[in-house]
């Protein structure tokens, strides 16, 4: 058995501990050792994913207790996949918040981060629904403290937004959990799966209605509308850099509907039957046009990000919600993709806002400090945004495009229609940050360089870039993927059930 | 038994509710709380509705459940955590803006 399985949890919270309390005083050491703990982590991300392509899924039993009694850790090739998504943008996202020196702008920066990692790590390694739970408050309490990090009026009152409706999703959470658990007994995944087959008829609503429950907190994470509403204004007073980093937490939402939703209320399940389907396209479809609209709507930069942010959920809802092989595949690299544009987007917004008195989009500002580059990494991280050629965005459109094809006048249209008004919206905020005439004199406002910031978000592009330029490898190893996600078998036998680990 | 149970449960959450929807942070906080309290009620039920069944150690024959106990045990803890987070940062935002409403009024949105 394995041990590296419990390390993208175990390291972080080793980090935050030695952060805090050895290192608060001196944020040069803080800064080497979350460095270093996010490269290991990166590494460690690396290593577990080469070991779940090899094999199928393994699972670590934490203090060796019998699968459904005690709790698990499951590896298997879609959460090494999240895990390292996580490691490598936390990476890119950290140099940028050293390089834009966003850790002096309040305490414990490097600590609550090194958290907040720990909980995404573990709610994509857990096989127990309450410890998913468990792994959502930890990540959830980390980005509280990350987003007021700076703090400020408005930033404030955001985040009590950001908490009260998060705290409301958790408690959805437990009552899905409670119902879910006096029906079957047990909470381990895979142990519901084999129990829910074999469902007695008169628990069937039971199950449905805490099925739905699970799928509202999912849509709440993965800010899937109606239950969009806290995000734009969370993202938009967050700190660019956390906002960035927030991109793969509404990942979480996704990844947790496809878990659950292949695994334990699979298709082929009775009780649920094309439940989630039902449900999620129309959601997913008009989530596509809220955030596709937000974008043209936008009144200030940051608000821009936030909703091209809930654009791609609606896209990656889309692809989820087919619930089929290639869908879910589809669904998968446009994930990773919109998880670097997401960040790429909110970085880019951020280096501008530093450079500009304000945010909002339709007042004539004097030009800003490195205002060439600016505007070129602006349109190319607008491009991957849209999902145009030659980003990954436009691989991963296509595949969803192409996975949804028998349903194509209603998915295509509503695709393609988004995809439209998005880029409307795009090319109207960078005219009027970077074009728009200024005032005859006016002189760029004068801003450090800042390099190690410029290169984290062109580290960001050249992500992108590369798993374009890698598509056909990468979408032949998500096929596996998804293909092992509608055979749980594998998964379930893992797990081991009601024998000696 | 149940009955009252139930009734306990659905009144905190009506309740909950209900004060969720007002427009002042310490309306909302006790709105959470009282949902909250009607979760761990919920969570509980869930290992069924039992009086003098052994909890885990001793002799008889109705034992209850032990694991919802340790789970509501953990939504406690995890609550009231929350709870004290929310406070403060309901606290600060009103310190820092001189009211307490939930929204955001048209000028502070566009930073």
């Amino acid at each position: 058995m394995s041990h590296w399985i419990i390390a993208p949890v175990a390291l972080p919270a080793l980090m935050a501990a030695i952060l805090v309390l050895v290192l608060r005083g001196n944020l040069g050491f803080q800064r080497a050792i979350s460095l270093a703990g996010t490269l290991g982590l990166a590494v460690i991300a690396a290593m577990l994913i080469l070991a779940a392509s090899g094999s199928g899924p393994e699972v670590y039993f934490l203090g060796d207790w019998p699968a459904p009694f005690g709790i698990v850790l499951v590896l298997d090739r879609l959460s090494a996949l999240m895990v390292l998504l996580t490691a490598v943008l936390a990476l890119v996202v950290l140099v940028y918040a050293i390089g834009a020196d966003w850790d002096k702008m309040g305490r414990h920066f490097h600590a609550i981060y090194q958290f907040q990692l720990m909980g995404i790590c573990g709610a994509f390694l857990t096989g127990d629904a309450f410890n998913l739970f468990v792994f959502f408050e930890v990540l959830l309490i980390a980005s509280y403290g990350l987003m007021l990090h700076g703090g400020g009026r408005d930033r404030m009152r955001a985040g009590f937004q950001y908490v009260a409706f998060n705290l409301i999703g958790s408690t959805l959470f437990l009552f899905a959990l409670a119902t879910i658990y006096s029906v079957t007994g047990t909470l381990n995944m895979a142990d519901l799966a084999v129990k829910l087959q074999t469902l007695p008829p008169g628990d069937v609503a039971l199950i449905r209605v805490a099925a739905v429950l699970l799928l509202l907190v999912f849509a709440i994470k993965g800010a899937l509308v109606p239950l969009h509403f806290w995000l734009p204004g969370a993202y938009a007073h967050a700190p660019g850099v956390v906002a960035a980093l927030f991109a793969v937490m509404t990942k979480i939402g996704a990844y947790a509907a496809l878990r659950f939703g292949t695994l334990v209320f699979p298709p082929g399940l009775e009780a649920t039957a094309t439940l989630y389907r039902d449900v999620l396209l129309p959601a997913a479809l008009v989530t596509l046009v809220v955030g596709a609209v937000g974008v043209l709507g936008a009144v200030t930069l940051p608000r821009l990000a936030a909703f091209a942010a809930i654009a791609s959920m609606g896209m990656v809802f889309v692809g989820i919600s087919a619930f089929t092989p290639a869908a879910t595949s589809a669904a998968l690299y446009y994930i990773v993709h919109s998880t670097l544009a997401g960040a790429a987007l909110f970085l880019v917004s951020d280096l501008a806002m530093r450079r500009r008195a304000h945010g909002r989009l339709d007042a004539v500002l004097p030009p800003m400090a490195q205002g060439g580059l600016l505007a070129a990494l602006f349109l190319v991280a607008a491009i991957a945004s849209a999902g145009m050629p030659p980003l990954s965005g436009f691989i991963g459109k296509l595949l969803i495009l192409s996975a949804w094809r028998d349903a194509a006048w209603l998915v295509w249209s509503f695709i393609l229609a988004a995809t439209f008004v998005m880029l409307v919206g795009l090319a109207r905020a960078g005219s009027q940050l970077f074009w728009k005439a200024h005032d005859g004199q006016a002189r760029a406002t004068s801003h450090p360089p800042e390099p190690w910031a410029f290169t984290a978000v062109i580290t960001l592009i050249g992500l992108m870039a590369g798993i374009a330029v890698l598509a056909g490898p990468i979408t032949a190893w998500l096929d596996v993927t998804a293909a092992g996600l509608y055979d749980p078998s594998t998964y379930i036998e893992a797990n081991r059930l009601y024998q000696e680990p | 038994m149940e009955v009252l149970i139930a009734l306990a449960i659905g009144l905190l959450t009506a309740t909950g509710i209900y004060l969720l929807l007002r427009q002042r942070t310490f309306a909302v906080i006790l709105g959470l709380s009282f949902i909250s309290y009607a979760v761990n009620v919920f969570i509980f039920a869930a290992g069924r509705v039992q009086t003098k069944a052994i909890p885990i150690i001793g002799t008889g024959d109705v034992f209850t459940d032990p694991l919802p106990q340790a789970l509501v045990l953990t939504a406690i803890v995890i609550s009231f955590g929350m709870t004290a987070v929310i406070v403060i940062m309901a606290l600060g935002a009103y310190l820092e803006s001189g009211h307490d409403r939930v929204d955001m009024v048209e000028h502070e949105d566009d930073r």
